[in-house]
């Protein structure tokens, strides 16, 4: 396999981006990275979508947006692994040039998912649940992770203000990201003064509904070199791992087994341990989402993680940052695009770009992208060269 | 010189809560009325519809306008909520006002924004000479499909002007008209709701349409926020009119004469008028007011009105609108509510 540097990203605003349409946002992400990389040679695009299907009534988009990006003869894959679409498309666009088949391949995340109805987006966001045995009965990720929650209290003692201090901490650094949907910061009692969403969730422990687009460009480190980058931002380690999509199938709903494999997999590619990695960006699509990786991925003790949420540990400034860019609770999460996103502001880091969230001589960054309540997990990671 | 000679309103008296709404929806109360910034709204008894309230507030505009109403040249009534498909409000009005036969009549229909038509063809058939007073309505007794976030801010009232050149209690200064092709709220033909776009009602259609509104009649005039003694947005809610107006530069004082919305709900074609008549109700001689209405579909209307010495004569001689909303109320349950709305039905 050829060692495989990032040489460009590009992200849209994340929001509520009425203006623009799903073919604008995937545009849009790409020409910003491609600006970024100084290059507008691509031998291949990989697309990661969830369902734009639903969300848009618009299948086909390998096409479509090579099409409108000026590359319509160029061959184009578009992968889905629900939210974690993202992730896979990366992943996807690694193996054509660590493979030879690609000198460049570009990966776009991109979903629009204010085009529907909350109702609608809800019931799309749905079918990343086992559609037989769980969404035809109602359960929906709301409820999924807030069993998940529930039973994390109760075997562990995770409070509701360490739930809580997930999202303050989030919105912290989302306020310092200018491409953030919600960048304001909030406190404690923001989250448990905000509607109830399923027991014990709030509002403000979700991930928001979110339009967005993230592209990122890859080719050779040799190809890198030529092209004068500095620094060389590299991906030395990848890890994908399905799980069951039932969570009732689950030997064990507080353990992240696909988190997990993943994380494994992914550090022994790069030949490193979790103590080597300087932060990441996780999926906190739900609070507990986020305390539940630090304990897959082995960053903290299974139980540990709303302590050390509580004690400073993930903050900006702690010992092992997670979500700099505000993570998916106060950057956005527009599906397919999350896993990609997760890896521009990676890259953002290890260049000593990210002004005021800027992480301290970050040069080891790990990203988590899961589907699902953790069906799925795609986890890459980044080192500068 | 033109402008408005008498104003008339009418409120029904029936209020229902949030929080009675929420009850029976199993919904979080205090949410939406933080959300909302709403608290109660009005609803209409059975025997009231859009052409009562609206002749109600026509008959309380011609006693401060101290005109005949056989005067009127022109009567324009604008609702979402017409008592009828086809079949004219007009009508009913100008037949009870005592104005008909010679006189001329439509029906508006623009979302929230009918009765700012009215208003603004009335205006300016006075302008142009053809009639001496025309008189420009907005009624509506709105509909919110059970359960769904408009339920809890559909409301009922109106708001009557009527436009002539003499003895006027404001002057108009200017208008403007704002307006794109933006589907944020529709009802189709048959449907007894209306739908909604969500959160796309509020960014891309009353965020874009007020602002473009106020930016170019401002841009006309080459006045300021600070220019005006008093500003009057569409209410939708209690929310959007104050960001928007903080957004633009406007100052509280400004505005919370003219903002209802907390305790009376959206009105829909009453809601900018109703607005603006309580502002004229506390106004003194010679004060600036910008009205500025917002019609789903979408567009704004935008006026600016200065007060006359008249206004002080005229405004205590039908009931004001804080003795309508705040002291002739009477609260109901949902169950009376699901009745008076027709949302349950007696089988025949």
């Amino acid at each position: 396999m050829r060692d495989v540097a990032i040489i460009g990203i590009g992200m849209t605003k994340f929001g509520e981006l009425w203006e623009k349409s799903l073919r604008d946002i995937a545009v849009e992400a790409a020409l910003k990275c491609m600006k970024d990389a100084g290059t507008k040679r691509i031998d291949s695009i990989t697309i990661g979508c969830m369902s734009s299907g639903l969300f848009n009534g618009q299948e086909h988009l390998a096409s479509m947006i090579s099409d409108y990006l000026g590359n319509k003869h160029t061959p184009a894959t578009r992968v889905e692994s629900a939210c974690a679409s993202g992730g896979l498309a990366v992943r996807t666009a690694f193996m054509e040039v660590a493979s030879g088949m690609s000198e460049y391949a570009l990966a776009i995340g991109v979903e629009k998912m204010n085009d529907v109805s909350g109702d609608k987006a809800t019931e799309a966001l749905a079918t990343a649940a086992d559609g037989d045995y769980e969404a035809f009965h109602g359960i929906n990720f709301p409820g999924l992770y807030a069993l998940m929650a529930k039973a994390h209290m109760h075997k562990y003692g995770t409070t509701r203000d360490q739930l809580s201090q997930v999202a303050v901490k989030n919105h912290h650094n989302g306020s310092l990201n200018p491409h953030a949907q919600f960048p304001m910061e909030i406190t404690k009692n923001t989250v448990t003064g905000s509607a109830r969403v399923a027991d014990p969730l709030y509002l403000f422990d979700c991930s928001p509904v979110t339009d967005g687009g993230a592209a990122v460009l890859l080719t050779t480190v040799e190809e890198a070199r030529k092209l004068g980058k500095q620094p060389i931002v590299v991906i030395s380690g990848i890890g994908v791992a399905t799980d069951t999509i039932q969570l009732c199938q689950r030997k064990d709903i507080l353990t992240l087994e696909a988190v997990k494999l993943a994380g494994e997999r992914a550090l022994k590619m790069a030949g490193k341990t979790i103590r080597d990695i300087d932060f990441a960006e996780v999926h906190d699509c739900f609070t507990i989402a986020e305390i539940m990786v630090m304990e897959a991925l082995g960053i903290v003790e299974p139980g540990q993680g709303g302590p050390a949420t509580e004690s400073g540990l993930t903050a900006l400034d702690g010992k092992f940052p997670i979500n700099p860019s505000g993570g998916l609770k106060s950057k956005g999460h527009p599906v397919g695009a999350t896993g990609v996103a997760q890896i521009c502001e990676a890259v953002t880091q290890l260049r000593g770009e990210a002004g005021k969230r800027q992480i301290n001589n970050a040069k080891t960054a790990l990203t988590q992208n899961m589907g699902g309540s953790g069906g799925s997990c795609v986890i890459h990671i980044l080192e500068v060269k | 010189m033109i402008g408005i000679v008498g104003y008339g309103t009418q409120i029904p008296r029936y209020r229902i809560t949030v929080e009675e709404i929420a009850k029976v929806w199993g919904a979080d109360a205090p949410s939406y009325k933080k959300g909302l910034n709403l608290n109660e709204k009005s609803v209409p008894a059975p025997d009231e519809d859009s052409a009562t309230l609206a002749v109600n507030a026509a008959r309380n505009a011609l006693i401060r306008a101290n005109v005949n109403s056989k005067e009127l040249g022109a009567i324009y009534v604008g609702s979402e909520s017409h008592p009828y498909a086809v079949k004219p409000t007009g009508t009913i009005v100008s037949e009870a006002l005592g104005c008909s036969p010679h006189v001329h009549t439509a029906d508006l229909e623009f979302a929230c924004k009918a009765g700012t038509e009215g208003m603004f063809i009335a205006l300016h058939l006075v302008k142009s000479g053809v009639v001496n007073y025309a008189l420009g309505i907005g009624a509506d007794t709105s509909q919110g499909a059970p359960g769904d976030a408009l339920e809890y801010s559909a409301a009922a009232g109106a708001a009557a002007y009527v436009m002539g050149r003499d003895n006027l209690v404001a002057e108009l200064l200017d208008t403007h008209c704002y307006m794109t092709d933006t589907p944020d709220f529709w009802r189709r033909e048959h449907a007894h709701y209306p739908e909604h776009g969500g959160r796309f009602t509020g960014e891309p259609a009353y965020m874009k349409h007020v602002s473009g509104a106020v930016k170019a009649i401002l841009d006309k005039t080459g006045m300021k926020p600070e220019d005006f003694d008093y500003m009057v947005f569409h209410q939708p809610n209690g929310k959007f009119p104050v960001q928007m107006a903080l957004k633009l530069g406007f100052k509280e004082p400004q505005f919370k004469h003219g903002l209802l919305t907390p305790t009376l709900g959206n009105t829909y074609s009453g809601s900018s008028p109703l607005g603006l008549a309580a502002t004229l109700d506390i106004a003194q001689a010679n004060q600036t007011i910008l009205v500025i209405s917002y019609g789903s579909g979408a567009g704004s209307d935008a006026f600016i009105f200065r007060t006359t010495n008249r206004l002080l004569e005229v405004q205590n001689l039908v009931p004001k609108i804080r003795t309508q909303l705040d002291e002739q109320k009477m609260y109901i349950e949902y169950g009376a509510y699901t009745k008076f709305r027709r949302k349950i039905l007696k089988p025949e």
